[in-house]
């Protein structure tokens, strides 16, 4: 800046002053001669993101989680964390003068006397089934497409293990209102821990404080549930996207498109609008849930006392296939030498989730070692073109599905007016036959799709003439707009832009084909 | 990205926002002022709605007006804006080079090299520094587990065997009131718990008994408890043997305990035995007696644990 000793300066030479770029150019001057954040936030602006519709699942996990930290803190600001029994005065009258615990008359009160409470807490409650929800459908797009493959094997452990934390943050909070179906579930945690041989009756005692249902399960699960569990949540999503950015998204083959390139639209402003857009469509849809569709009416429930139970006990979903594994699984319980092995709780609530996210944890290692193929992968597969990877985590899924129906016998058996043990004996065979029936059905559904020439074509109508002597003849109908997939051939985004004026090719101009830099006729504005 | 990535090239172009050969944009590239328009009605009616989810705040209304204004403006902004992004700002497909992630081989080299001839010759040839800090570490390591999990909770020691039930523990109710030898008709059920433990949640968790008129005669559920069911009055504990949930629905007609939570049934005539679902042990019964007054009370307290099983249950 010069002196201003020289009087009052016009418009005109301030801006001269600041340059080309104005007073933007000057705030990049300027913190670029402290933290040099020029050349490296170029970069980043021109960062491209690959468009593609299965790339915006792990952005509904994103946008889940800020929305459930916003209505989070809206929660934390009136719940109470204490099994304290208190006398319930508030303004749902069905409850009035009862003995309830000092949490769940909390959560009351947030339902029916904080202004916006309740829909807060539908809100919460949704988006925490959307949060695990979309990451398992992330989960999924990943490995059936081979994302997973060298060089981000780490990223998807990272995604895995928040997985479970989400399983895990979920069923904690789904706990906290001690509700009389909540406790319930917190009831078979305990018993969880404590079938674990040698140390399980000293887990379950340490964790809940004593003999179920302790004195400090409710405090300690409240900071779990706002502090622990969504500080490491947090942690974990830097690093997901820390790795993404450093290994760049991978792309599904097209147009263009190599393993050494990335091609889609811009950081900014692109993609910057449009993943916004997303951001503010996931809170929208969230709110919407919460206002209309009714979720965990915990003052129907009532509040939890250790001797009562009610019909259809069932967990939230994501719960919901160790349950069913609980259920299919025979009464055998091992005892000798005076020590009791809860075989029946055990090996279906213990071992076999321990086994399923295992498995999902060493996959990428497990198929590097069947494949042998250790190079770098940034093109996607297509499911078709793996048959026995998407064969095996069409199965793998399958298994999951058929005892998270499993966890239903008994309104199965109620609806459809079945024997309960006709629907227990059925799970237990579905269990086995359903995932090998659809590993083999969808082994040979890849192997058939890529037989076929022209799948995901739109058919062409055959049209038949006949002339006037009589002779038949057949032609395929013209191609209709969007019948053959086509992409115009990426080009590297333009250092300058000519942004004054704002120039409009006229729509002259465009319908007589006028010709870009692109190769492409375009409109620019 | 290395420097030649972006040089500048001060040749300005005019920036693709859409093409006419997109066979999913060429509409709004043909006519970008009809989409500007769409995208303008839908932020205008965004406004409308965040504007009444305020109004909605202030006046209490209802939840739905509350959700429904509040989730459609947030909705149709985010609508809006990715509409802006995808028909409105430049689509490419643009192109970017991947760097390679690799250093060179020296670079490598020289990284290992680093970690192995420094640890060789600056930190093995002072073994005994390292072992004492591992020592150190070691120690500190191991005495830390005590205080961050031996401090959470009592040690379980015999509290899983135990209940509060002893000879003569007269048998109430919820609220307290004792069970008389009129009190069940037969088929009649109830909870119970030892008087003095019937609103203490951690006793009720542990002592919940069911108590159950089967019959008006005195029953023999198995050889050996000839007189624990006098008057056809029998109790179990209430705590499935499965995973602890109440065993809290009674099919009187087959005179089955069912537990809502697995599905595993107990015969009460037989000595709770289970009858199916995964429940690996009957319900342990409580003995009981009348006392002087004529009022259900217990011969004993439970001869085994109650509940799911665990590594210190005994098997006798």
């Amino acid at each position: 800046m010069s002196s201003t000793l020289g009087g009052s300066k016009t418009a005109r030479e301030m801006k001269d002053e600041r340059g080309p770029y104005g007073r933007v150019g000057q705030v990049v001057g300027e913190l670029d001669d402290r933290l040099g954040v020029a050349k490296g936030g170029r970069v980043f602006l021109d960062k491209i993101f690959p468009d593609h519709w299965s790339f915006m699942l792990g952005e509904i996990s994103l946008y889940s989680f800020i929305v459930l930290i916003a209505t989070g803190i809206f929660l934390a600001l009136y719940y109470v964390p204490s099994a304290t029994q208190v006398i319930y005065h508030g303004s749902y009258a069905p409850l009035h003068g009862q003995r309830v615990a000092e949490s769940y008359a909390s959560t009351v009160r947030i339902s029916f006397d904080v202004r916006g409470g309740l829909l807060v807490r539908q809100m919460h409650h949704w988006a925490a089934d959307i949060f695990t929800g979309s990451i398992i459908v992330h989960m999924a797009r990943i490995f059936f497409t081979g994302a997973f493959r060298k060089p981000r094997e780490l990223n998807y452990t990272i995604g895995i293990i928040m997985l479970i934390i989400a399983i895990f943050e979920g069923y904690i909070g789904y706990s906290l209102p001690d509700d009389l179906i909540s406790g319930t579930g917190l009831r078979i945690g305990y018993s969880i821990a404590e079938s674990i041989p040698f140390v399980g009756s000293y887990l379950a005692s340490f964790m809940w404080g004593g003999t179920f249902p302790g004195n400090s399960v409710l405090p300690r699960f409240y900071i779990i549930h706002v502090l622990i569990f969504p500080l490491i949540l947090f942690a974990l999503i830097g690093a997901h996207l820390t790795l993404l950015v450093r290994q760049k998204h991978t792309q599904f083959p097209g147009e263009g498109r190599t393993e050494t390139n990335v091609v889609g639209s811009p950081m900014f402003p692109t993609f910057m609008a449009k993943t916004t857009g997303f951001l503010f469509m996931v809170a929208g849809a969230s709110a919407l849930l919460g206002a209309f569709a009714q979720i965990n009416p915990i003052w129907q429930f009532g509040s939890y006392e250790p001797y009562k139970i009610s019909y259809a006990v069932q967990p939230d979903w994501y719960m919901g296939w160790t349950d069913g594994a609980l259920r299919i699984m025979p009464a055998w319980e091992f005892t000798a030498w005076g020590h009791t092995i809860p075989l029946e709780v055990f090996l279906p609530a213990v071992i076999f989730p321990g086994l399923v996210f295992n498995i999902a944890l060493m996959w990428p290692a497990l198929e590097r070692r069947m494949t042998g193929d250790n190079a770098l992968h940034n093109l996607l597969d297509r499911p078709r073109d793996r048959p026995k990877r998407t064969a095996a985590g069409a199965a793998f899924f399958a298994l999951l599905f058929t005892l998270f129906a499993a966890s239903s016998t008994d309104v199965l058996a109620n609806y459809f007016h079945l024997s309960l043990n006709f629907t227990l004996w059925a799970f237990r065979f579905l269990t086995v036959l359903v995932p090998i029936v659809v590993a083999f059905v969808t082994y040979r559904l890849c192997i058939e799709m890529q037989g076929v020439q022209g799948v995901g074509k739109r058919k062409r109508a055959n049209i038949v003439h006949r002339s006037a002597s009589g002779e038949y003849s057949t032609e395929t109908s013209a191609p209709r707009p969007d019948d053959e997939h086509s992409e115009l051939h990426p080009t590297p985004v333009p250092d300058r832009i000519d942004i004054e004026p704002l120039v409009s090719t006229s729509a002259a101009d465009a319908a007589n084909g006028a010709s870009s830099p692109t190769g492409a006729r375009q409109v620019t504005r | 990205m290395s420097d030649a990535d972006h040089q500048p090239s001060r040749t300005k172009v005019p920036m693709p926002i859409a093409t006419l050969d997109d066979p999913h944009l060429g509409d709004a590239a043909r006519n970008p002022e009809r989409a500007e328009g769409i995208i303008a009605l839908i932020f205008v009616v965004a406004i409308v709605m965040v504007a009444g989810f305020g109004a909605a705040y202030w006046q209490n209304w209802n939840p739905w007006i509350l959700g429904g204004t509040m989730g459609a403006g947030l909705f149709l902004l985010g609508f809006g804006l990715t509409a802006w992004g995808k028909y409105l700002m430049p689509q490419g497909p643009f192109v970017e080079e991947r760097h390679v992630l690799a250093s060179t081989d020296e670079e490598r080299d020289s990284m290992a090299a680093a970690l192995v001839e420094r640890s060789s010759v600056v930190v093995k040839r002072r073994k005994m520094l390292g072992g004492l800090f591992a020592l150190g570490s070691g120690i500190f390591g191991i005495v830390a587990v005590f205080p961050l999990l031996r401090s959470l909770g009592p040690v379980p020691g015999t509290s899983f065997d135990r209940t509060d039930w002893r000879k003569g523990s007269i048998l109430v109710d919820s609220n307290g009131r004792a069970v008389h030898k009129d009190t069940l008709v037969t088929g009649g059920i109830m909870t119970v718990f030892p008087r003095g433990f019937q609103s203490n949640e951690q006793a009720q968790s542990m002592d919940q008994t069911v108590l159950i008129r089967v019959q008006d005669t005195d029953l023999v559920t198995e050889s050996g408890r000839e007189t624990w069911a006098p008057l056809g009055y029998v109790a179990y504990s209430k705590m499935c043997t499965h995973l602890g949930c109440p065993v809290g629905l009674y099919e009187q007609e087959l005179e089955l305990l069912v537990c809502p939570c697995h599905q595993s049934m107990f015969n009460v005539r037989n000595g709770a035995v289970p009858q199916f679902g995964p429940a690996p042990r009957p319900l342990p019964q409580l003995p009981l007696m009348f006392n002087a007054d004529g009022y259900l009370a217990a011969q004993a307290g439970f001869d085994q644990a109650v509940g799911p099983g665990f590594w210190e249950r005994t098997t006798t």
